[in-house]
């Protein structure tokens, strides 16, 4: 039944698949002009100038001058035999570039998921446990706070405060002697050591509006009849809560990681390049500058298939967690 | 005589609100005994589900306990004193649940909804018993084996949304029972239930007493129910009791008003309505329903093939007179609320002829059903649902009226102001939001709405059932007025008997998408025909404690073809 369920999930993906990929080829065509026109312009700044012909010449050999659909065509072709272009800029298949960022991506994510999830879930559940009093005011007041300050704003800040005050290596993920040094335990140490800064800073957001999304839902089921009906039992209260409200409750928290996944690649760009990041974010930004449009497809498309894959992670979470949805 | 099994004593619980204490039970008093049922009747507001969460010492927020004791005296053991316990504490944990259990009223809500039947049982087993978890699902098979539940190996494993109201009411009682209490404590346990479904579980509870010696506090305002079912009534009204002894004293010889008034408006939904006005024998048909069907198809898979049809209404055929009620019963899932919506065509009909005043409202397009819908206006049930709490009344009422384009200004407040006297209410109040009105005045609101655009058929859905009784008669009398007044022709569904009786002329008894019976309301009462109308009949309760166990109780099983 379980299973029946999350490959028909699976194979809807194929189609939906299909379509962002027209629309990102869409999007990425879409700027006036393309990688050449850019190109140009940038080696007109350098006062050389390119003759028609080799503009022809150099057009004819990225396949530019042909019409849209047929460029679709050969991309989505390639695409499907795990070839994703090459970068013009970089003159490096576009696969490498981007999975060389997207393992660091991955894990700057997941991290800044979990830290979202250990800091908004306990304390969502004491602010509505205890509503109205006064730490709950408190940690509303810090969620608002937190909501508002833009990402890189925070990101500044904390750098500030950790350079002058505790003399922290801050920006990127590496010190300088690790940067190119292969992975070893003390390497590892160092990523640590940097990873906490970016972590709370693109987690701040997300976890303010995560606390407020638990305080509501818990404060729907608090008063349910199910609940008295446990109390009425004998439940000690905490085992009543964390078995009853905070479990139906967890629901809509879950169909969080659906947007969060996402919202990590991609609203991460300026705090990223303010904390000078590895990661995909500044490189996405770069490709879209300058119509690189491989690359730029090929980011598009997986920040859109991340959204269909956290969709899917969710979905299928959701229907482990409360039977009632199984049966769509 | 033994001593009371539990003993409340001065009982005072208060709110605290923004304006100080608000005291919600003055003072109130009453025993319950082993192997006896004490019946707590009262009107909503009365007090009676806080008094019962008071004995587990589970007073809702703001509530505090400010006077007087609840004192607890199991069979084996001394006398504790319940409201001096640590309301989080461990002694009155091994209580709740464990020598005292709760049936709550919503069967729908009360069993949480991501959990298993057996999950929740088991769980409740094993709080109080030291048993294993093998064990403890025996003996949860074993409690839904007591309580009727068919095939109990496979229910431990269901969900409750899995199951019909009744089920869960049973699931729900075998829960409470789990550990033998020495005292069940039920709140309004089958107010959400059909009358069928009702009367089984009242059944049930009373051989469970019977097996078990159990002492249970029956909340209800339902009299029927109490002449059912109790051996002793507590009367309850704004926090008081009023009054207190046996069944048959407080049936024949109530000394205080208010029960003298309780039971009043039960004995007069014993007859039909003396000021009921019948249409004149010559009236002509105002809606001519024929063959109507609608079927709902479950589709599933990637070509959305049709997997399983449910005929909600499966060939309903009436006629409706100019200025008559007809009534529609029938139990949950019978179809009687799908043929009242077909009908306002809420719901597209598949099949059949809908013939308002010579219009077929089955094939009318927006122009004839923008016209008709004027004529013909609906009531729901919920009359906290139905009505918009951002709105004020004078906004609801006037909607219709603006709506339609036919009064605005000092004119549409004018035609406000009649429609609220018409149905009862001060139209001085017409400013105010519907939060600020009682049950019975908010439906007497959703009344007025639904004659500003003067109809000429009115389908009432269920009412008066989210009501008290005596509130209940009070609508009725209103809908008998505005009949009189303005022949209107009524379309009135419900599952209560004594209701249709009050107020319709004819019936027509629905089962399974189907009238099984139609005719007048006294002939089918008296003298009913199908096997079902029988069955249905048999499960009303009847508010005489001296007729208990008088009649055979069944339920209707189709013959299998």
């Amino acid at each position: 039944m379980i299973w029946r369920y999350i490959l028909k999930r699976i194979l809807w993906m194929v189609p939906f698949l299909f379509a962002v990929s027209v629309v990102a080829f869409l999007l990425i065509q879409a700027p006036p002009g393309d990688y050449l026109t850019t190109y140009i312009a940038k080696l007109g700044e350098s006062n050389e100038v390119l003759d028609q012909a080799s503009v022809d010449n150099l057009r004819a050999r990225f396949g530019l001058d042909q019409p849209l659909y047929v460029q679709y065509f050969k991309w989505v072709s390639n695409l499907v035999q795990g070839d994703f272009g090459m970068s013009f800029e970089w003159r490096q298949p576009v696969s490498d570039l981007v999975w060389e960022r997207m393992g660091l991506t991955m894990m700057l994510s997941f991290s800044t998921l979990l830290f979202t999830w250990a800091v908004a879930l306990p304390i969502g559940i004491f602010s509505a446990v205890r509503k109205y009093s006064i730490g709950d005011y408190v940690v509303t007041t810090l969620g608002f706070i937190g909501l508002a300050t833009p990402n890189f704003l925070l990101a500044l800040v904390l750098m500030y405060i950790g350079v002058v005050h505790f003399g922290a290596d801050v920006g990127g993920l590496f010190s300088s002697e690790y940067q190119n040094a292969p992975w070893s335990w003390a390497k590892f140490v160092d990523l640590m050591k940097h990873l906490w800064l970016p972590v709370v800073v693109l987690g701040t957001g997300a976890t303010a509006s995560l606390i407020r999304v638990m305080r509501a839902n818990l404060l729907d089921e608090l008063h349910k009849p199910y609940v008295d009906t446990a109390r009425a039992k004998g439940l000690s209260e905490f085992a009543l809560l964390m078995k009853y409200p905070v479990r139906v409750a967890l629901n809509p928290f879950i169909s969080t990681i659906g947007w969060v996944l996402p919202n990590l690649v991609s609203g991460a760009v300026v705090t990223a390049i303010v904390l000078s990041l590895p990661t995909a974010g500044p490189l996405m930004l770069q490709a879209l500058l300058s119509q690189d449009m491989y690359l730029a497809g090929a980011f598009v498309l997986l920040l859109s298939s991340l959204t269909v894959i956290g969709m899917l992670i969710s979905d299928i979470l959701l229907v482990l967690l409360d039977p009632r949805v199984r049966y769509d | 005589m033994t001593p009371p099994i539990i003993s409340v004593q001065d009982l005072n619980v208060g709110f605290s609100l923004r304006q100080g204490v608000v005291d919600v039970l003055h003072g109130i008093s009453f025993d319950l005994h082993r192997g006896k049922t004490t019946c707590i009747v009262g009107e909503s507001g009365s007090g009676k589900s806080v008094t019962a969460r008071t004995i587990l010492n589970m007073v809702p927020r703001p509530g505090v306990i400010n006077g007087g004791r609840i004192e607890f005296t199991p069979k084996d053991g001394d006398t504790v004193c319940l409201t001096e316990l640590d309301p989080r504490g461990k002694e009155i944990r091994a209580i709740r649940g464990g020598r005292i259990g709760m049936i709550f009223q919503e069967p729908m809500s009360s069993l949480s909804p991501v959990h298993t039947i057996g999950s929740q049982i088991i769980e409740a087993i094993r709080l109080h018993r030291d048993v294993s978890k093998k064990e403890a699902r025996e003996m949860a098979r074993d409690l839904l084996a007591q309580v009727e539940i068919p095939t109990p190996d496979k229910a431990l494993d269901r969900y409750p949304f899995e199951f019909s109201g009744g089920m869960r009411q049973r699931a729900m009682i075998a829960m409470a029972l789990s550990c033998r209490p020495d005292v069940l404590i039920a709140d309004e346990p089958t107010t959400a239930l059909d009358v069928t479904t009702q009367a089984e579980i009242l059944d049930l509870m009373r051989n469970l007493q019977r097996d078990l010696g159990t002492a249970i506090m029956f909340i209800t305002h339902d009299m029927g129910v109490v002449a059912e079912i109790a051996d002793e009534v507590v009367v309850m009204e704004k926090g008081h009791v009023v009054e207190q002894g046996d069944v048959h004293q407080i049936f024949d010889t109530p000394r205080h008003p208010y029960t003298q008034k309780l039971l009043g408006a039960v004995k007069r939904l014993e007859e039909p309505a003396a000021a009921k006005v019948r249409p004149p024998a010559d009236a002509g048909p105002i809606l001519t329903v024929d063959d109507l069907h609608l079927h709902f198809e479950k589709r599933e898979g990637f070509f959305q093939r049709v997997t399983d049809v449910t005929k909600a209404v499966d060939g309903v055929s009436f006629t409706l007179k100019q200025g008559e009620a007809l009534g529609i019963v029938g139990e949950s899932g019978s179809g009687k609320t799908t043929v009242g919506r077909c009908i306002a065509r809420v719901y597209d009909p598949n099949a059949g002829l809908i013939d308002y005043r010579g219009r077929d409202l089955v094939k009318a397009g927006p122009e004839v059903l923008r016209d008709t819908r004027r004529e013909v206006r609906m009531i729901f049930q919920d009359p906290f649902a139905s009505l918009n709490p951002r709105m004020t009344v004078q906004q609801i009422i006037a909607e219709p009226l603006v709506v339609n384009g036919i009064a605005k200004g000092q004119e549409l407040e004018d035609r406000v102001a009649h429609l609220l006297r018409e149905v009862g209410l001060d139209p001085a109040m017409m400013e105010r939001y519907p939060h600020a009105f009682s049950g019975g005045q908010r439906q007497r609101i959703v009344v007025a709405r639904a004659i500003a655009l003067e109809p000429k058929l009115v389908i009432a859905d269920e009412p008066t059932s989210a009501l008290d009784v005596s509130i209940r008669t009070q609508v009725l009398d209103l809908l008998l007025k505005l009949q009189a007044e303005r022949g209107l022709s009524f379309i009135f569904i419900s599952h209560d008997m004594a209701v249709i009786r009050y107020f319709c002329d004819r019936v027509a008894v629905m089962y399974q998408g189907r009238i099984v019976e139609i005719g007048e309301t006294e002939q089918i009462i008296t003298d009913p025909q199908h096997p079902y109308t029988k069955a249905l009949l048999s499960s009303v309760p009847l508010p005489d404690p001296k007729l208990r166990g008088t009649r055979a109780r069944h339920r209707y099983r189709p013959e299998v073809a």
